[in-house]
């Protein structure tokens, strides 16, 4: 039985006309629509300008052989995305090894039987739309590095033990600006603010992951560890902050009400994973570190300065910025006293 | 060693149509000769490569359509290619016989 599937866009690069003619023609049959290139060269070419859902690549080619071809695309962030079947003689399987071990994603033998053809096809096919889901779902929270290397680790509920810095951010006294406008016009005004600031997070390496309301939680150092999680914080912080002024002037300039937020930043260990269920779940972290971050950014309110963050924050920020200590405080949940740093730039 | 073994070439037929397997057969008869000659060319110019792309590329051919001699003495070359070996002795000659050998089988079968 031939499993139906979705027309998809596939591309045949080989330079045998034979292979290209049964391959073309065992896909046609599919209802998919089939491109060819003759060599290395032109199948690369058309890999970056054709948008193709799966390429078919062989191995033994001139100007640029099915090794070269593969390599060049799997060091493009978009066009690794793009599955690469190989297919080959039955006498070049080291090769084709090399391949599956580099990267591709499957591999056939010629003279190919048309049924694994379709089969293999249609599996590449199946993983690459669910991957595309994934990836859209990333990629609205993470940079495009984060979500590849989620993707590429794979979903697992399991938790585990990391170290980074926690960002909280919040809108003082949204709630009054929400009740002075319409609804259509708050949901703008946030729409607007959050693209800002998960610009200016994603921009420093960080993962925005999660969204309350008017409030935002962001991770640096996680999932993947990068040594200065604290100091890219608050270059992300202070980023955020200058976004808001020049954002508060075209408020300012339409007579609009202006937006004030404050910011917490607390860096240690925490548990990171996915939390939720297999169908429905958010990369998050919790932990003390976590808990801090946030009791720091509700502090912010009291000690009437936007940007706050502790100790283990500081100790990982380089000489180059004003940071200035106001104290120990006594957090609600803690034992100790914390001690507190504002930063100004 | 036969000369088509014929369940490849059913196997090929069945998984398309009648007027395809006539094309691809024409394409195959017209392009092998080319590929033996530049593989005469490159035996003269002492080129190994294109001597091995031009055996691959019959190799490859010949195996699809079941001619099993031809691909074997095909794939011989091609590694001895490869190797940059190109004493091949009458090699190339015993290839292109059994071609013709193919050639003759195919058009009875198309």
């Amino acid at each position: 039985m031939v499993v139906s599937s979705e027309p998809a866009r596939l591309l045949i690069v080989d330079d045998n006309k034979i292979n290209r003619m049964i391959l073309s023609r065992t896909l046609e049959q599919q209802n998919h629509i089939v491109e060819t290139a003759n060599d290395g060269k032109e199948g690369l070419e058309k890999i970056r300008t054709g948008s193709f859902d799966l390429v078919l690549l062989d191995i033994e080619m001139p100007e640029m052989n099915g090794f070269e071809v593969l390599e060049a695309c799997l060091k493009d962030v978009e066009l690794r995305q793009i599955p690469i079947i190989m297919t080959s003689a039955m006498d070049e399987l080291d090769a084709v090894v090399k391949c599956v071990e580099l990267g591709a994603e499957d591999y056939l033998t010629k003279p190919v039987n048309p049924i694994l053809l379709r089969a293999r096809v249609n599996a590449s096919l199946e993983k690459k739309r669910l991957r595309d889901e994934q990836r859209k779902l990333f990629r609205t929270f993470a940079t495009k590095e984060v979500a590849e290397e989620l993707l590429r680790t794979g979903f697992s509920l399991g938790g585990k033990q990391v170290t980074g810095s926690v960002l909280f951010a919040d809108i003082r006294s949204f709630t009054t600006i929400a009740e002075s406008q319409d609804p259509a016009e708050t949901i703008d005004l946030l729409n607007q603010y959050f693209s800002l600031m998960f610009d200016a997070i994603t921009n420093n390496g960080g993962t925005v992951n999660q969204v309350i309301g008017d409030g935002l939680m962001a991770v640096f150092g996680a999932p993947i560890f990068f040594e200065d999680h604290a100091e890219k914080s608050v270059r992300a912080a202070l980023q955020m902050l200058e976004q808001l002024k020049i954002f508060n002037q075209s408020l300012l300039a339409q007579g609009k009400n202006q937006i004030h937020i404050g910011i917490g930043i607390a860096s240690g260990d925490m548990v990171a994973g996915y939390t939720g269920t297999q169908t429905r779940a958010i990369y998050t972290c919790i932990g003390d570190t976590v808990n801090l971050a946030s009791r720091i950014e509700q502090y912010t309110k009291e000690a009437l300065r936007p940007l706050l963050i502790d100790n283990y924050t500081k100790q990982g920020l380089s000489e180059n910025f004003k940071v200035e200590e106001l104290g120990k405080i006594m957090f609600k949940g803690k034992h100790n006293a914390i001690r507190i740093f504002a930063v100004s730039g | 060693m036969t000369i088509i073994d014929i369940n490849t070439f059913n196997s090929l037929k069945e998984s398309t149509d009648a007027d395809f397997i006539k094309e691809l057969i024409h394409t195959f008869l017209e392009d092998a000769p080319n590929q033996i000659e530049q593989m005469k060319n490159a035996l003269d110019k002492k080129d190994a490569e294109s001597f091995t792309r031009a055996a691959h590329t019959v190799k490859s051919n010949a195996a699809t359509f079941g001619a099993t001699e031809l691909a074997s003495l095909a794939r011989e070359l091609e590694s001895l290619g490869r190797e940059n070996n190109l004493e091949i002795g009458n090699k190339l000659q015993v290839m292109e016989e059994a071609f013709y050998q193919v050639k003759n089988q195919l058009e009875e079968l198309k």
